[in-house]
């Protein structure tokens, strides 16, 4: 075991990871701890643009685009932290210009833009311009060009090295905290693929960049190494996760394969046709069409296929028409996308329509954080010197539903003020004791099942959480689905507790960290399931059949689920009543998830009915 | 019965879908953990669909019946450029590279990328690779104060360096190419290609100094022009091309 010690440890090199490590690095010692190389991050398969009301094009200001984003996220956002975003937005973009992103330019050479879903001019009159792009790669050369600057700025990555671990000064899931204690962080723990050794790192400061959960559904846009592990770890130390029930289904993934054609397509003139050649989002939004959010046009779509309208042999997709644009066009603004349907399909777009259909895409939901990045442990109070900012994160600018190049920019807005809040408080912190085993809980894991002979297959586990949350929790969502989901879930978490692997090697051992990675899926895939059962309404991504209105009188409140122990005494303020659905009583000795709520911060807009 | 069922229903597959077929992939695997220091050949034999690329029959075999078999990936869409590996004799991203594209009557060769020490069965250290990346300074460099807004950059001026921002370093081009195998101090195809993407950039003015660098006697000049890197870059990139630019850069001094 080694053991290091940095001011401030940032666990994650994606777009948020990488923003933060820069702000970071450049005022106090800091290590950024990654599982994957930098330049591996999913933020690298972002496609479509990041938006900032610059006005290059047309006319444009914050204020408008505060406005589609509360809008767009159903009333649910944070409006104080949507305003900040949006305010904060032109200045990431240009940082990243003069970091040397190489942006698609207009004749007068100002960073060029173009329009996505939701964003509209003066609160939804039409569709404005307001995303910069560089063609349809934007978050490859975000990726790219923050890497970048880590190279020139000699920032310390440990890549390849997975954190397993958390170390709090309190194990929440036990106990409460009295009044007047403060919870702090102390460090992280994490697995070093190559050898397989233990490394124990000492922080005053920890930045959760972790990124997403996409992989808790099997037709998803997101990579095989996002299973929310940032998410778990954080829960797993009793810790609340905010709105995990709001999961964002993209509406036009490659039907059968989940890989993402960005909303850029549709920006770009591309239509949405059913099996008659229907353009049949004129019957769902009727001012803005095929540009609708997203959660519209991917139940419209699912809609469509359950009403017999769906293209192909099966009936279970939909189309989506680029002919009639020019293909010089398509290749100047579209090329890798266009690329994906020829490579994976055999599609020519130029010539056919590419079949398409909602692929698991964004978690709205996350860790709870103030707007400074401070992760909250109830409604209240922050955990000294924990951080967190990116996908893995709920600020909350999303709220139910994100719109479209939203998240690249919360991630350099909220990245950036979590690297200077990091930094900032280590400056000013006296060190933490570690507790006097730090990795004795991971070790234990992943010597448990390492050594176990024989047992549960991970992939078998790891196909059925995925396939119920397909079929139980997705796009259209019940009761009885939901419940379904729940009793599956119990299932998989006592069969995984008999996970065994093959692979009982020390060197790059990929085995032992998928079945790592599966516990994080189930953990979190619970949380989502819970939430959703207690939200008997419909919002944005969450959309319950036997309740499919909005239900502003009893759920316009952000929902925090907490894991405890069982017998546990729930005493906590911060705990409620649940309101939705009875949560069936989890199996034996396994922790439960209670529900609490946090309350909408509403500054100006006042919800509205949502009509695009 | 159910085998006669099923051979059946796989001679007529019902209209539209995808029928089914067997490959066999022959992985070049080294654990050394277990099997001593020596490289081994192992065959599995998979079922695979119409759309399955590589990186599935991998999966499959990992998660189906040996575990231990190890590689990277992460997008599983080529865009992380995790899992460039030889696979036929050629470098390709595993998850690019679909298996009914690979003549799957014969077994498909699949090996680690060439250059670079091997770690385990696929995977090999990457840190070579990456240490030449950042050799070249691969990152915007300018002087002055900092403008206020934009630079800016004309769409021609930005379309001039356009093809070599597409890298996603994953080391297929460098892998493949013959001096880099021969000679491990070479540069290689991709820090090149990243230096082009800074030289040719209108805003930046490091390219004297990235040029300096590539004259260098393990730099530009050992391309010896083979082409093996345009093939291999799963990007598209023209690698070849903006190698010779970057050498005409150095004798003209104009870029
Ligand atoms: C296909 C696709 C297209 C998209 N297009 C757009 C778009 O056009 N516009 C837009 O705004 N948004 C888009 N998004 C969403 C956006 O790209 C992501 O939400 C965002 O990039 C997430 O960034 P991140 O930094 O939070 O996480 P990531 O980039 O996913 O990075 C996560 C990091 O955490 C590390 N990590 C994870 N777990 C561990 C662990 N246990 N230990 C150590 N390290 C760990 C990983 O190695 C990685 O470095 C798209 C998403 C997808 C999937
Ligand atoms: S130039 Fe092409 S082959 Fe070479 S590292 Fe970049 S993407 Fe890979
Ligand atoms: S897995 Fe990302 S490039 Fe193949």
């Amino acid at each position: 075991m080694q053991t290091h010690q940095f001011d401030v440890v940032i666990v994650g090199a994606g777009g948020a990871g990488m923003r933060a490590a820069l702000e970071s690095s450049a005022r106090t010692r800091t290590a950024v701890i990654s599982k994957l190389y930098p330049t591996r991050s999913h933020t690298g398969a972002a496609q479509g643009g990041m938006c900032a009301a610059l006005g290059n094009v047309e006319d444009d200001n914050p204020e408008w685009h505060t406005f589609d984003t509360v809008k767009g996220g159903d009333y649910l956002v944070d409006q104080d932290a949507a305003t900040i975003m949006a305010n904060e937005a032109i200045d990431a973009v240009l940082d990243l210009e003069r970091m040397g992103l190489p942006f698609n330019r207009t004749p007068e050479g100002r960073i060029d833009q173009r329009r996505f879903g939701g964003h509209t001019r003066n609160h939804g009159e039409a569709a404005v311009r307001r995303a910069c792009y560089a063609a349809d790669r934007t978050g490859h050369m975000i990726l790219q060009t923050l890497y970048q600057q880590c190279v020139k700025n000699e920032v310390a990555f440990f890549n390849e090295f997975y954190v397993l671990d958390l170390i709090l000064t309190h194990d929440l899931t036990g106990r409460e905290v009295p009044e007047g204690e403060d919870v702090a962080v102390s460090g992280v723990v994490a697995y070093e693929l190559s050898t397989g050794e233990i490394h124990v790192f000492r922080a005053k400061s920890v930045v959760l960049a972790t990124g997403g959960a996409g992989k808790i559904y099997k037709t998803t846009s997101n990579a095989h190494t996002l299973t929310g592990d940032g998410m778990a770890l954080a829960y797993r130390r009793g810790l609340p996760l905010e709105d995990m029930e709001f999961f964002q289904f993209h509406p036009t993934g490659l039907a059968g394969l989940g890989i993402l054609l960005s909303e850029a397509a549709r920006g770009e003139g591309g239509i949405l046709r059913n099996a008659d050649g229907e353009r049949f989002m004129e019957r769902y939004a009727p001012t803005i069409k095929d540009l609708a959010p997203r959660d519209i046009v991917a139940r419209s779509m699912a809609n469509e296929v359950r009403e017999g309208r769906g293209a192909g042999p099966n009936k279970d997709y939909v189309l989506l028409d680029l002919t009639h644009l020019d293909p010089a066009h398509i290749d100047a603004k579209l090329p890798d996308i266009t690329e994906f349907a020829r490579t994976y399909l055999g599609i020519e777009p130029y010539t056919e329509p590419v079949p398409v259909y909602p692929t698991a895409h964004y978690a709205m939901g996350g860790v709870p954080t103030n707007v400074e990045g401070e992760v909250l442990r109830d409604t209240t109070h922050v955990v000294k010197g924990l951080y967190a900012a990116g996908e893995v994160a709920c600020v909350s600018v999303h709220g139910s539903n994100r719109l479209g190049t939203n998240s690249l920019l919360d991630i350099n807005v909220f990245g950036k003020r979590a690297g200077i809040s990091a930094a900032e408080y280590a400056a000013g912190a006296s060190w933490v004791d570690l507790p006097a085993d730090p990795a004795a809980a991971v070790v234990e894991e992943l010597e448990d099942m390492r050594n176990r002979p024989q047992g549960e297959r991970v992939s078998d586990v790891r196909r059925e959480l995925q396939q119920t949350m397909d079929t139980n929790a997705q796009v259209f969502r019940t009761a009885e689905s939901l419940r379904q989901a729940f009793q599956d879930i119990q299932v998989l978490q006592e069969r995984y507790s008999r996970v065994s692997v093959q692979d009982k090697g020390r060197m790059f051992n990929t085995d032992l960290i998928e079945a790592i990675e599966l516990g994080f899926l189930l953990d979190i895939a619970e949380t989502v399931v819970v939430g959703a059962l207690n939200r008997r309404e419909s919002r944005g991504g969450h959309f319950r059949e036997d309740y499919p209105k909005r239900d502003d009188e009893n759920f316009m409140e952000h929902t925090m689920a907490y894991r405890r122990q069982p017998g546990v005494p729930v005493d906590s303020p911060a705990l409620s009543a649940p309101k939705g659905e009875e949560v069936p009583e989890p199996g034996p000795g396994r922790p439960v998830v209670l529900l609490g709520t946090k309350p909408v911060v509403t500054t100006v807009y006042q919800p509205m009915e949502r009509k695009y | 019965m159910t085998a006669v069922a099923e051979r059946s229903a796989a001679a007529e597959p019902k209209a539209g879908e995808i029928p089914s077929f067997e490959v066999t992939l022959k992985i070049r695997r080294y654990t050394p953990e277990t099997h001593g220091d020596e490289a081994y050949w192992e065959e599995h034999t998979v079922t695979a669909h119409g759309t399955d690329r590589l990186l599935d029959a991998l999966h499959k075999i990992k998660w189906e019946s040996d575990g231990s078999l190890t590689f990277r990936r992460s997008c599983a869409h080529g865009v992380c450029g995790s899992d460039a590996m030889r696979i036929n004799g050629r470098n390709r991203l595993a998850c690019k590279a679909l298996l009914k594209d690979l003549n799957p009557d014969k077994p498909i060769t699949v090996e680690p990328i060439k250059g670079l020490p091997v770690i385990k069965d696929l995977v090999v250290d990457m840190e070579p690779f990456f240490a030449s990346y950042r050799e070249i300074m691969p990152f915007l460099i300018t002087t002055g104060t900092e403008p206020s807004r934009e630079r800016l950059q004309s769409p021609e001026q930005r379309a001039r360096f356009d093809d070599t921002t597409k890298c996603i370093l994953c080391a297929a081009c460098t892998s493949s190419c013959p001096v880099f195998w021969t000679d491990g101090q070479y540069f290689g195809p991709a820090a090149i290609v990243n230096a082009h993407r800074f030289i040719f950039d209108s805003r930046d003015e490091g390219g004297a100094q990235r040029l300096e660098i590539l004259n260098d006697k393990e730099g530009v000049w050992r391309c010896r022009t083979t082409f093996n890197c345009t093939e291999a870059c799963p990007r598209g990139i023209e690698v070849t091309k903006a190698i010779q630019e970057v050498k005409r850069a150095m004798i003209t001094r104009a870029f």
